[in-house]
């Protein structure tokens, strides 16, 4: 356990060092957060009736979504893991004496965690100050702030596995590319990035709900603007442990299997 | 011309060497944009109408868009790794050849994965054409064309002063892809529904409602204006200034070494 602790720790380190890039991206978000409000705002004032939640809990999620984006971006994957699959490198990282999966999965979530604490907090704190229909709000009750911390933390644990999935998947084909751009297409969609998931038709926000790409930012957001509450969000976040359980164990029989036949590559 | 042709069939055989990979990544950006068309599918089917503009009006718009950024993306990309070229010491290399930067920049990389998204656009433009209600004169096609061509060079123009910057920051700045991709996203809808500020800045700043938001007006006949279907022309003039702020780049350049 202490080394993969450490690994994480070397990764959040180096992750805080960038903190140009963290500005940068700030000011990023916030013109990609404010875009978003304003033509969800068009809408609202089209067709008021048809908004599936309040003007205000819209924006809060959105919100939530650009704060906290480095945590649950499907497009954050460590090049270097691929790169080392490509060019052989991956050999050293198989001799080490600790277990290829935990390792990268420490990795992972160091990167993700350290962007994230450098990006959220200026994000979470002037947006809470904006004027009316900008400004983002609490959470909607103690119960749903306790929920919301708990289905963060699964969440984001569901990514990384999902993310690991792709690494592995590395191992199979050498250019990971084309399945990393496939697995970021669906996540970015089935997860509810593109559009919420309330806003999709009933029927197919059953299907996407059902599905474990809902249980990543979906769950959180939707509970901390009170959209779900009480036992149905118990329920959301039990199926986020579900799905967490179910990815990591698919995760490990893929690396079990492709650690049977792995052909390093290069020399 | 010879030389860059030369160069554009050098770079299909050495993408065509890992075939699968090329395809799923294709596959990939053909499914990055549906997934997009799709957002703004079910947001319609919810809402029916946005500032009184329809699905197929708002698809002519995103298709015009999206065509002009992929094509100006397939070539220009290459200004999107100027960052790396400068930090790794490439530039120096390429300095050193006698043919023009702009002419090797333009070849280290051409992106023909890009095609699925170029794709898209077309199977979009195919289904809002018919539907959107427009009656097609010449004149309307040629507008539509100019909304594409001046689109082009605004995002050729973006990619270009993107490079420009990157001699000062060496670092590639993150902000820009508020206007290069960002524009792409949030542009898929007609500017003016961001509001007044946003539809300004985007006129006298960055002319990206010049190709995109008067001419679609003229097009969709919510506009009487004949000039706003030349506006898309004047974007092409936008590619100066950023071309002598990288050629002013390029000559206060010095080396990043290793």
């Amino acid at each position: 356990m202490k080394q993969y602790l450490s690994f994480f720790r070397i990764r959040f380190v180096a992750g805080l060092q960038y903190r140009a890039a963290a500005l940068a991206g700030i000011v990023t978000q916030f013109a990609w957060g404010f875009l978003s409000v304003l033509m969800y705002k068009a809408f609202y004032e089209s067709n008021p009736d048809a908004f599936p939640m309040e003007f205000s809990q819209l924006v809060t999620y959105l919100w939530l979504q650009q704060a906290f984006l480095a945590l649950f971006m499907p497009w954050l994957f460590e090049q270097d893991i691929f790169d080392s699959v490509v060019s052989g490198n991956v050999a050293y990282e198989l001799c080490r004496p600790c277990d290829t999966y935990n390792m990268w999965f420490a990795r992972n979530a160091a990167t993700r965690l350290s962007n994230t604490v450098l990006r959220c907090m200026p994000i979470l704190i002037v947006t809470a100050f904006l004027p009316a229909p900008f400004r983002m709000t609490l959470p909607a009750g103690w119960l749903n702030a306790a929920l919301f911390l708990v289905s963060m933390i699964l969440g984001f644990l569901v990514q990384v596995s999902i993310s690991l999935i792709i690494y592995i998947s590395a191992f199979y084909t050498v250019s990971a590319q084309g399945i990393k751009m496939l697995s970021i297409t669906l996540t970015e969609f089935l997860s509810g990035a593109v559009i919420p998931i309330p806003f999709f038709p009933e029927a197919v926000q059953k299907v996407f709900n059902a599905l474990p790409f809902a249980s990543i930012q979906n769950t959180p957001f939707l509970i901390y603007v009170g959209y779900t509450g009480g036992a149905e969000a118990a329920i959301a976040v039990a199926l986020q442990a579900v799905w967490l359980v179910v990815i990591i164990v698919a995760g490990r029989l893929l690396i079990g299997h492709a650690m049977k036949k792995v052909v390093v590559q290069g020399g | 011309m010879r030389l860059y042709f030369k160069f554009v069939a050098i770079i299909v055989k050495s993408q065509m060497q890992y075939k699968a990979s090329f395809f799923m990544t294709v596959a990939g950006q053909f499914l990055v944009s549906f997934s997009a068309f799709f957002g703004v599918y079910f947001m319609f089917d919810r809402f029916n109408e946005v500032n009184g503009f329809s699905f197929a009006e708002v698809l002519i718009c995103f298709s015009a868009v999206l065509l002009a950024f992929s094509l100006a993306e397939c070539f220009f990309r290459g200004f999107d790794t100027f960052p790396k070229l400068i930090r790794s010491g490439s530039l120096d290399r390429i300095l050193l050849r006698p043919r023009s930067v702009i002419l090797q920049v333009l070849t280290s990389t051409i992106e023909f994965s890009r095609v699925g998204r170029f794709l898209q656009a077309v199977i979009m433009l195919c289904i809002a054409v018919p539907t959107c209600g427009v009656v097609w004169t010449f004149g309307k096609v040629m507008t539509l064309l100019t909304m594409v061509i001046g689109g082009m060079a605004v995002y050729s123009a973006l990619f270009i002063l993107y490079a420009g910057i990157s001699f000062f920051t060496i670092e590639g700045l993150e902000f820009m892809n508020v206007l290069t991709d960002g524009t792409r996203e949030y542009g898929k809808y007609p500017l003016s529904i961001y509001g007044k500020g946003v539809l300004s800045f985007f006129t006298y700043v960055i002319p990206v409602a010049l190709f995109q938001y008067y001419p679609f007006m003229y097009l969709i006949g919510r506009s009487d204006n004949v000039w706003y279907a030349f506006l898309p022309l004047i974007c092409i003039v936008f590619i100066l200034p950023c071309y002598a702020f990288f050629a002013f780049g390029l000559s206060r350049y010095k080396s990043t070494g290793s």
